[in-house]
Order: structure tokens, then sequence, then C-alpha cells
């Protein structure tokens, strides 16, 4: 047997590739968010990103949001029934999303509709030389590309959380009024009372860094495509980077979220 | 940093490079004069567009240097070359050109990058080159509306918007009618007599090759066949060169030659 072909050395190989690609990834995320001077060209663009990554994923972030405070009302009043805190509904709903799951469903989302398109994009434009046509032309293309991207996604990911808040608590609102009779100061005090600064700093500060990291998973796994063993695999290595851009990201987006809550609560 | 004006503008020493543990340039060395047109030419699969790459500083090669007026490209900085492909125009083999833009907005980009020109002059300067490769009436179309040979001229015009010293050009004449390819042919020429542009075209077309340039690099399975006047090429008795200039291939008794001769056996 030879040596290459021990599971030790599979193993170790699979590490190693393993190290290179996340410092690769590491590298190329100073290079993203390192300071450089932003022209007006910049600026354009990145209101363009904006659009694509924010406007554009309202409809479904509303749609998502009102549902899921309807389910949550439904859910807690059950429960909060058996211990004759139904006045705590309010709360209860608000707290859920402010806290939890407006980040993670909002994150998730923008993976699903956004993240796929970025990376795909970004790994489409390197198979086709697009990208080695903008460094031939002395345009950096981490500066070009990947900036308005990265930056769009740590600007609307936040703004798509906070709306995604105030709609699911509108949702549950709806679901309370209309199917328990809770009447809207009953169900918007217990919010109000409940819900503290450090509540709403939480789902900020969980928004912007899920927000950060899919942007950063997504574009780099598209980005750096010829890097990895996907280099020469044509239309098909595009759409399995995408996936695995999307999985990634949407694991590392859970996993991140139990390490905040843990460091915040 | 040495002047642009006094280096050579491109210089190959012994590249050798591999791709996916198989070696696909053997010792390449090439130097290219001032206002010189140097075609690469070889059958595909010999190594061109990798040679290309590493004369870029797109890719790294495992032995050698390419030198791009004087500076070891593969050694500079990201600024440095930043600096140095300032100087530079490409044009790929298959456009490259930016999908979400338009043909007139890939064509100014680099001198919206690169240049504090305002608006109505980026224009006129784009029209000039729209006009001189015979895109004005397709300028609003996006890259995907395009056909192959658009996408080249395309291309081209974008590579020649900075009027830039050194162009290379690959494959310009593949997938064009002979009208167009030799309408190409020609423009290349008026850049380097109007413009005084270095150009290294890379091409698998004999016809352009000995139309067009001054000196020819003949690459065969990643090595230096020869190097010399279209004349030069013309007058070789090499097999290879001699496969090249009558388009066949070089045949030694192969498995196709058995296989041939047996099916005429038996008739």
């Amino acid at each position: 047997m030879r040596g290459g072909h021990l599971p030790t050395h599979r193993l170790g190989r699979i590490g190693l590739d393993i190290l290179a690609g996340t410092g690769r990834m590491g590298i190329l995320l100073v290079q993203i968010v390192r300071p450089a001077p932003t022209t007006p060209h910049g600026l354009a663009r990145l209101l363009h990103q904006l659009r694509f990554v924010g406007s554009r994923s309202m409809l479904v972030i509303n749609v998502a949001a009102l549902f899921v405070g309807m389910v949550l009302a439904l859910q807690f009043h059950d429960t909060l029934v058996r211990f004759g805190s139904i006045t705590l509904l309010g709360s209860a709903v608000g707290l859920s999303l402010v806290r939890e799951l407006a980040p993670v469903l909002t994150a998730l989302i923008v993976i699903g509709r956004a993240g796929s398109a970025v990376c795909a994009e970004m790994a489409i434009m390197r198979t086709d030389s697009q990208i080695d046509a903008l460094e031939c032309m002395a345009i950096d293309a981490r500066r070009y590309l990947l900036w308005p991207r990265f930056m769009a996604f740590l600007i609307a990911v936040p703004l798509l959380t906070a709306m995604f808040d105030v709609v699911g608590i509108v949702g549950g609102y709806c679901v309370a009024t209309a199917n328990f009779d809770l009447g809207a100061a009953t169900y918007f005090t217990g919010i109000t009372e409940n819900m503290t600064g450090h509540d709403l700093q939480m789902g900020i500060v969980k928004s912007a860094c899920f927000g950060a990291l899919s942007a950063w998973i997504c574009l780099g796994q598209g980005f750096l495509i010829h890097r990895g063993p996907l280099a020469y695999s044509g239309s098909e290595g595009v759409s399995q980077t995408t996936t695995s851009a999307v999985v990634t990201s949407s694991l590392v987006v859970l996993f991140a979220d139990y390490i905040l809550s843990s460091l915040m609560l | 940093m040495r002047s642009f004006d006094t280096a050579v503008p491109v210089e190959a020493r012994a590249i050798c490079a591999e791709f996916q543990g198989r070696q696909v340039l053997r010792d390449v060395s090439l130097s290219v004069g001032r206002r010189e047109i140097f075609a690469i030419i070889g059958p595909s699969g010999s190594g061109k567009t990798t040679l290309l790459r590493h004369l870029l500083g797109l890719a790294r090669p495992r032995q050698g240097s390419a030198f791009v007026f004087g500076h070891p490209v593969a050694e500079l900085s990201r600024h440095e070359l930043a600096g140095l492909r300032r100087r530079i125009g490409v044009a790929f083999q298959g456009g490259a050109l930016l999908n979400s833009l338009s043909v007139v907005q890939n064509i100014e980009l680099p001198l919206k990058q690169h240049t504090r020109l305002d608006a109505a002059t980026i224009r006129i300067m784009t029209h000039i080159k729209l006009e001189l490769l015979g895109l004005l009436d397709i300028d609003a179309l996006m890259p995907a509306q395009l056909s192959g040979g658009m996408l080249k001229r395309a291309s081209l015009a974008r590579a020649v918007i900075m009027d830039p010293e050194l162009l290379f050009v690959d494959e310009p004449s593949s997938g064009l009618d002979p009208v167009n390819a030799a309408a190409l042919d020609d423009l290349l020429v008026e850049l380097r007599d109007s413009l005084g542009m270095t150009i290294v075209v890379i091409t698998h077309a004999m016809e352009t090759a000995l139309n067009i340039a001054d000196k020819i690099l003949l690459l065969d399975s990643g090595e230096v066949v020869t190097v010399g006047t279209p004349t030069e090429l013309l007058q070789s008795r090499d097999a290879r060169v001699q496969s090249m200039l009558q388009r066949r291939p070089v045949r030694a008794g192969s498995a196709a030659d058995d296989y041939l001769n047996r099916l005429t056996a038996g008739t």
C-alpha cells in the first residue's frame, strides 16, 4: 500500500486542505474589510447591492415574519393559558422574536435568497475569467466586487431583522385580538414592560454578525472557487459550490447564534 | 523601478509550469521587442493560454520568471502589479466582459476607474473605440446578447480604451468568419502602427501569425519549437512547423494508420 493511500495520510490531507481553505478565507476577509477610500462609483455599487440584498428581500421577510408571529401567538397562548398568564402573550412573542427568531430566520432567508445568488455570481465570474479581466485592468476585484456585497449584507440584515421584529409582533397581535380577544393595550404593554435595551442590543449584534458571516462565506466560496476541488468542474462546480456555501453559512449562523446567546445572556 | 521607456516589454526566462501534476510549460523563453507584433502559435492544448497567464502575473511559474517592462511579475506586490497593469491591455479569449454591465459600460470601465475624466469625455473616447471596432450599433446590448465575434471585438475595445503600451490578445480570430478575422488582423497592425503598441497575439491560426507578426514563436506540448520571422518559419524544415503550416497532424505510424491500412487491405 502506497503511503499516500493510507487513511491517516488522507485524513492529514483533508486536515491540511481545511486549514489552507480557512487561511485563504481569513486573508480574503481582511482584504475585503481593510480601510480604503470609497469612490462615488463604489457607493453606487453599494446602493445597487443594498437594493438587491435588502429591498428585494423585504417581501419574503415580511410574509415569513407575519406567519412566524401568528404561529408564535398560537403556540404561546396554548402554553400560557395553562399557567393563567395570558397577559404575558405580547412579551413572550416579542422577546422570542427580538432575541432569537428574527435574527436567525432573517439570516437564513437572506442566505437562501441573496447568499446563494452572490456565491453563484462570483463563481461564474471566476470560471468565466471575468475576475481575471478585472485584475488585468488593474481593478482590485475584492474592492470592486466583494466590498459592496459584504457591506450590503452587513447593513441590510440588521434592518431586515428589525422589520421582521415589527411585522412578527403585528402578526402575533392579529392572532391575539382576533382569536383570543386580548386587548391591544394588554398585548403591547406586555412587550414594553418586559423588553429591555439589552434584548434589542442582542438582536442587533446577532443580526450584524450573521450578516457578516453569511456574506463572508457565500462570497468567499464563490470568489475562491478556483482554489478548491471544484475549480474545473464547470457548471456543476458552480452549483455544488453554491449549495456548499448555503449549507455552511446556515450552519455557521446557527452555531454563532448559540455562542452569542451564551455570551450575551 | 526601471523606466518603462527603455525596458524590454515582455520577456520570459525558462518558464516551467505544472497543471494538476502535468508539466504544461517546459523552459519557455521569449523576448518581445518594442512596437513588435509577437505571435505565439501552437495547436490546442500546447500551453499558449497558460503562458499568457504567466506573462500577466495571473499564475506563478514553478521555475523561471516572466518580466513585463523589466519587472518580474510573479514577485511584485499587488500594488506594484496594479501599477504595471495600467500600462497593459488584455483581450481574453472568451471576451470576459462583465455580464452585469452593458457593452459600453464594460468598455468605459477602465476610464471610470483610473481617470478623473468627466462623463462627456469618457463618452467621446468610448465612442471612438466603438467606431474603430465597428460596435456602434450594439453598445447598449448586454454581453449575453452578443455573438462570439462581437464579444471578441468588445473585449478588444475594452483592452485598448486606455491606449496601453502593451496589448495581449488571446485567440483574436478563433470563431470568426474569414472577413472579420482579416479585419481584426488589420486592426491589430493599425494599432501598432498608429499608437505604437507592442502586441502579443496568442493564436492557433497560422494565417493570422504569418499576416501580421514580426516574430512568431511556435509552442508544442509546452515546449518552444522555434522562434523566428514569418519568412524563417516558412523556410523551416522542422516537422512540427511544417505540420502547422500545412494544417496536418504529425503522424508516425499511429494506431489510426494501422486501422485504416487494414480497412484498405480488406477492400
